[in-house]
């Protein structure tokens, strides 16, 4: 060893494999950006459903969270990932429109967001909750109906609530993406596992990978802290 | 970062339902109903594999619980003075401990571990040093690199925890501990360390579960936990689905456990109030 960092081995172009990693890191953001929304539809969902629906609704709806949360990410990425694949590959087969290759980042965004819909269920079903009571009954007494109450009073009072745990589980998106490297989707890790096998650097680039992860865990966290600020104006800091 | 949160993520002690509330008609129509999906799945798929791997899944189950304990205990010491660092501790020991936190929590765990196996696996090698040292038949496996990465991140998390949790003993306890004349080390060994321990309880089994819900990363770097052995009949046997849902089956067990332990732990522990 002449020289213990061969930075060149970074570069963007061709023989360099930064391009190689930084394409992997955007495939990453997009898929936590793809799998944390559908997480967020599927968790007001859940979280509406959990609160306000029928018995056998929250019974369902209690398996899901709790299946999820009791079940490492890693398996049920495998489970969905090949399960979920299958079954729409089958489905479309009973309608009669043949097979469908499906992406490896739709299946990612699909994994990730079921995954995440578990744990914004609980953290939104937390946050709908901490709304005092007699706000929402001060608005059923003005005669507000019960569409005009969510959008006028519970939301936004549940918002400051529910934007700390929902932060946690952007971050969490972010690094859940890594998983997807054992399916083997190209997303950050797996590539940089490929060049660090191909140019045996390993150091260099899984410090670096870290190192793209780690600067996108403090812009979320600014970005995070401007949200935050603004959704807690007029709020009594508590503690 | 927002750590009052994080433990709401993993499955908690009230997430498992009490038996006398069960059952109710609708829940005995699902019940039936569930029965009949797992008797199905029971029926319908093969299942014939299953008594060949049973002893290699018992060996599995054994590692990754070996692994849950050993890097829970390990990280629970570092995260100790990780906490304690951060809260009372020099700049000179408060900035390395923050900055540890945030890098370790910045950066998924599975880069951390394949950084460590196939990084320093790659590196040691090189200095004769170690090659003769009497830890390179350690070195030379797997399961070192998996322990080191597990106990790094949870003394990372639970370190950030611990901070909060120190930092949260009612400063007159400690003042009164004080006035009756207590040393340093005595009024930490007697009042801050079990106050705090106490606080991060229901934290700590969020905690612990996410662990558990780690371990089977160290399958990746060959390491033959349970989720190495299931991985192994699936590459044998051909088959998808029966595999996966068994070893589903089985964290959910484990999970269980862990989530009844802890309750009993947190019962056994007389509390006034919130």
């Amino acid at each position: 060893m002449d020289s213990f960092v061969n930075w060149s081995l970074l570069a963007l172009s061709a023989p360099g494999w930064g391009g190689v990693l930084l394409q992997g890191f955007l495939h990453s953001i997009e898929i936590a950006l793809g799998g944390y929304a559908l997480g967020l539809l599927l968790g007001v969902g859940g979280a509406f459903g959990k609160l306000y629906g029928g018995p056998v609704l929250r019974d369902l709806l209690e398996c899901y969270t709790t299946v999820v949360r009791a079940v490492p990410e890693l398996v049920l990425i495998l489970l969905l990932y090949y399960a979920g694949t299958d079954l729409l590959n089958q489905l479309l087969g009973l309608v009669g429109l043949g097979t469908v290759d499906i992406s490896g980042l739709m299946a990612g965004v699909f994994v990730i967001g079921v995954v995440q819909g578990a744990y914004s269920t609980e953290v939104l079903r937390g946050a709908i909750k901490a709304v005092p009571a007699g706000q929402i009954e001060a608005a059923r007494a003005y005669g507000m109906s019960p569409a005009k109450v969510l959008r006028r009073i519970t939301l936004p009072a549940m918002l400051p609530h529910a934007i700390p745990g929902l932060a946690n589980l952007w971050l969490i998106a972010t690094k859940d993406t890594a998983l997807l490297a054992v399916v083997g989707f190209a997303e950050l890790t797996l590539v940089t596992r490929q060049a660090a096998g191909a140019t045996k650097a390993y150091f260099l680039f899984f410090c670096a990978a870290g190192a793209l992860y780690l600067a996108l865990t403090l812009v979320s966290n600014l970005v995070i802290g401007v949200i935050e600020r603004h959704a807690r104006q007029g709020f009594v800091e508590q503690r | 970062m927002n750590n009052e949160t994080t433990h709401a993520l993993a499955l908690s002690p009230e997430d498992i339902p009490k038996a006398e509330s069960f059952f109710k008609p609708h829940r005995i129509v699902l019940i039936i109903l569930f029965v009949g999906l797992v008797l199905s799945i029971a029926i319908l798929m093969r299942w014939d594999w299953l008594p060949r791997y049973l002893p290699q899944l018992g060996n599995g189950i054994l590692v990754s619980l070996a692994m849950l304990f050993t890097t829970s205990l390990l990280g629970f010491l570092i995260a100790v003075p990780l906490g304690l660092a951060q809260v009372t501790g020099p700049w000179f020991l408060k900035v390395p401990a923050r900055l540890f936190c945030t890098v370790i929590r910045g950066t998924p765990l599975l880069l951390q571990l394949w950084l460590l196996y196939y990084g320093l696996g790659s590196l040691f090698p090189q200095f004769p040093a170690i090659r003769q040292s009497f830890l390179w038949p350690y070195l030379r496996e797997a399961w070192p690199y998996g322990i080191a990465a597990l106990t790094i991140s949870f003394a990372a998390y639970e370190g950030e925890v611990m901070r909060g949790a120190f930092a949260g003993v009612p400063k007159g306890e400690l003042e009164a501990a004080h006035a009756y004349g207590m040393g340093r080390w005595t009024l930490f060994r007697r009042i801050w360390l079990p106050r705090a321990v106490h606080r991060a309880l229901p934290t700590l089994t969020g905690e612990t579960v996410l662990q558990l819900k780690s371990t089977p990363l160290v399958a990746t770097i060959t390491v033959v936990d349970v989720y190495a052995v299931i991985s192994k009949v699936r590459q044998e046997t051909y088959l998808t689905y029966e595999p996966l849902l068994l070893l589903a089956l089985v964290y959910m067990c484990l999970t269980g456990l862990l989530v009844l332990a802890f309750r009993y732990l947190e019962n056994r522990i007389p509390t006034r109030g919130a």
